[in-house]
């Protein structure tokens, strides 16, 4: 059961990776990147991640995805990425990148790292994970909640500003400079 | 834990690796950034997996401060790309070059 649950996941995820990479609208690569987000709640709950499986579905699928589609939607892109072919050299990174990363993944196979050790009905509940993180991790907690901070207020101060350097006088018609 | 783990560790890699296909090939600033989300999702995956094969629950904390970090790049990151998209009416990578030398 789990091993065909993990075969549909693993099949949907790629699918949605290669939607993101391959596809010519920018709608289409945020429904593929929902797909890889959904597949991998899935298969956090197969690794017994509970609390980040919800997490994932909350703030990834549901805050961050929407936020893409409303950003394509402001920004309304011309969807022609043009079909000007693309250089050789980042292809040929990505395949060699991809044959490091099998490398490693042969190597880390043939070592026998796949012995998992067993675990509580417990783990990666939302109480052992919060009380994990409310302990041993309540420093960089905190640190988080500042990131968050700066983070909103940064977006606040971005987009209140006037457009920077020399806006097209034809679209805003105010002639900004 | 009837699936190994270097199964999960597979798909991991290969969705690194379509992460940073897709930001070295599209040009678009978008999908560049959506599939930095990729590549950030994929070593959540490989964390995750650690986690579990290890017994223990701080792997999945450093997810945690993973997603944490994403939304606050996300946020700032589409503002800037709003920003530039006003003052240059274009989001390819390739036409802002104005830090160039």
């Amino acid at each position: 059961m789990e091993r065909v649950l993990f075969a549909v996941t693993a099949v949907l995820a790629l699918a949605g990776g290669v939607g993101v990479v391959a596809s010519r609208e920018p709608v289409h690569s945020v429904l593929g990147l929902l797909l890889v987000l959904m597949s991998l709640a899935v298969d956090f709950l197969l690794l017994g991640a509970q609390f980040i499986a919800v997490l994932q579905v909350i703030i990834y699928a549901g805050a961050i995805v929407v936020l893409f589609v409303f950003i394509i939607m402001l920004l309304n892109v011309r969807t022609g990425e043009g079909a000007r072919t693309p250089r050789v050299v980042p292809p040929a990174l990505g395949i060699a990148l991809s044959a490091v990363f099998a490398g490693l993944l042969v190597a880390a196979a043939a070592s026998g790292a796949g012995q998992a050790a067993s675990v509580g009905a417990d783990f990666g509940t939302v109480q052992q994970v919060g009380r994990a993180l409310f302990t041993a991790y309540a420093l960089p907690f905190e640190a988080a909640s500042i990131v968050l901070i700066v983070g909103m207020i940064g977006a606040v101060a971005l987009s209140k500003r006037p457009a920077p350097w020399g806006a097209p006088p034809d679209r805003r018609g105010e002639g900004r400079r | 834990m009837s699936v190994p783990a270097p199964f999960y560790l597979a798909l991991s890699a290969a969705l690194f690796a379509l992460g940073t296909l897709g930001v070295l090939v599209r040009r678009s600033a978008l999908v560049v950034f959506m599939s930095v989300e990729l590549m950030l999702n994929a070593v959540n995956l490989t964390l995750v997996t650690f986690a579990r094969v290890r017994g223990a629950v701080d792997g999945q904390i450093v997810v945690f401060f993973v997603l944490v970090v994403a939304a606050a790049e996300v946020v700032i990151g589409l503002a800037i790309i709003v920003n530039i998209f006003r003052a240059r009416d274009t989001v390819d990578v390739d036409d802002v070059d104005l830090l160039r030398g």
